[in-house]
């Protein structure tokens, strides 16, 4: 037998070495599925993986996946922020910046404090989610929703506190 | 017979636009981790190719959009300065991922803080890295932006 000239060549049978044939067998699998998703396209079922993503989502995304930032509110409608800033302080790529005032009502039983303005700007933002975790109250969530996100100015990309505020009905 | 000529001289721009939205060939420069974000909407599962956007061209040359994927350098910077000049009008450009909106996490003297300090950007993709369906969504918002024509790069 003649000696190899590397390891691991390949002993090819004749039919392999007619080349030409092998190459009608790779296309041929290609081929086929190509049959099979037009088939089940045409008689109306979802033939390839695609997922056709403006029409159609996927709803397989983590339970923990960190998409577009909410603010929680209390039941009256006021945001849970108590303006602490640690959000601020721990934001990596610091895209958060929040100015505190005085609550308007004196005696105020849930904080003193609230955030006159809550500014997160996507520019910047990384999603890793460290303002989520180190909120005392709860008040900043991130949701499995990234839609409308990219712009035609950078400008725009910069959310406001009434941006960011979930709606009551969300509540 | 010279009604309908007039038409179609008239419709000539509206039929470019057209054209040229569902013939995006883009241009990636990737320079970072972005990539593989880039690489899985190219893929089956997100598939440009539905828009007319899938078949990069790695010559700027060739290429309408210029995708700049990753973070840019100050080393970096004149690269991509170079390579939009060599592109051909109309061009369009989109900046992919919080790098190379902003600069991103770095907050150092190192990185450019947002391609648009060099060059022109249409559509600004943000996240670290963006999901594949932020993606679509911008390219859908480029193809709209070509189609109205308002591009402050041609
Ligand atoms: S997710 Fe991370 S980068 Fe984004 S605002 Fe929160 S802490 Fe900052
Ligand atoms: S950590 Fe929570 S409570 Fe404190 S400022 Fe940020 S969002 Fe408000």
């Amino acid at each position: 037998m003649k000696r190899k000239e590397y390891w691991n060549q390949k002993e090819m049978s004749y039919w392999e070495k007619l080349y030409y044939l092998e190459i009608a067998r790779g296309l041929w699998v290609t081929f086929s599925v190509f049959i099979k998703n037009l088939y089940k396209w045409c008689t109306g079922k979802k033939g390839a993986l695609t997922v056709y993503y403006p029409e159609e989502r996927r709803s397989d995304y983590a339970s923990n996946f960190r998409g577009k930032h909410k603010l929680t509110i209390l039941e009256n409608g006021r945001p849970k922020c108590i303006a602490c800033k640690m959000c601020e302080n721990i934001c990596p790529s610091k895209s958060i910046k929040i100015v505190a005032g005085k609550s308007p009502d004196e005696k105020d039983s849930y904080s003193l404090k609230i955030p006159l303005s809550f500014d997160l700007d996507y520019a910047s933002c990384i999603f890793c989610g460290h303002c989520v975790e180190i909120c005392p109250k709860d008040a900043i969530i991130m949701t499995n929703d990234v839609s409308e996100l990219p712009t035609y100015a950078r400008e725009k990309l910069l959310y406001s506190l009434s941006d960011l505020l979930e709606s009551k009905k969300d509540a | 017979m010279m009604k309908g000529f007039e038409y179609f001289t008239t419709q000539k721009d509206e039929l470019l636009a057209w054209a040229r939205k569902f013939s995006i060939f883009p241009y990636p420069f990737v320079t970072a981790c972005c990539g593989m974000e880039f690489m899985s909407v190219a893929s089956t599962l997100y598939d440009t190719d539905r828009f007319g956007a899938a078949l990069p061209r790695f010559s700027p040359r060739q290429s309408d959009l210029l995708m700049v994927v990753g973070t840019v350098s100050h080393k970096q910077a004149p690269i991509v300065k170079k390579i939009y000049d060599q592109m051909c009008s109309p061009k369009w450009v989109i900046a992919f991922g919080a790098c190379a909106v902003s600069g991103g996490v770095y907050q150092n003297y190192a990185t450019l803080k947002g391609l648009d300090k060099i060059i022109p950007v249409d559509v600004y993709i943000p996240g670290c890295p963006p999901r594949p369906e932020t993606v679509i969504d911008a390219i859908i918002k480029l193809q709209s932006k070509i189609e109205t024509g308002v591009s402050k790069n041609v």
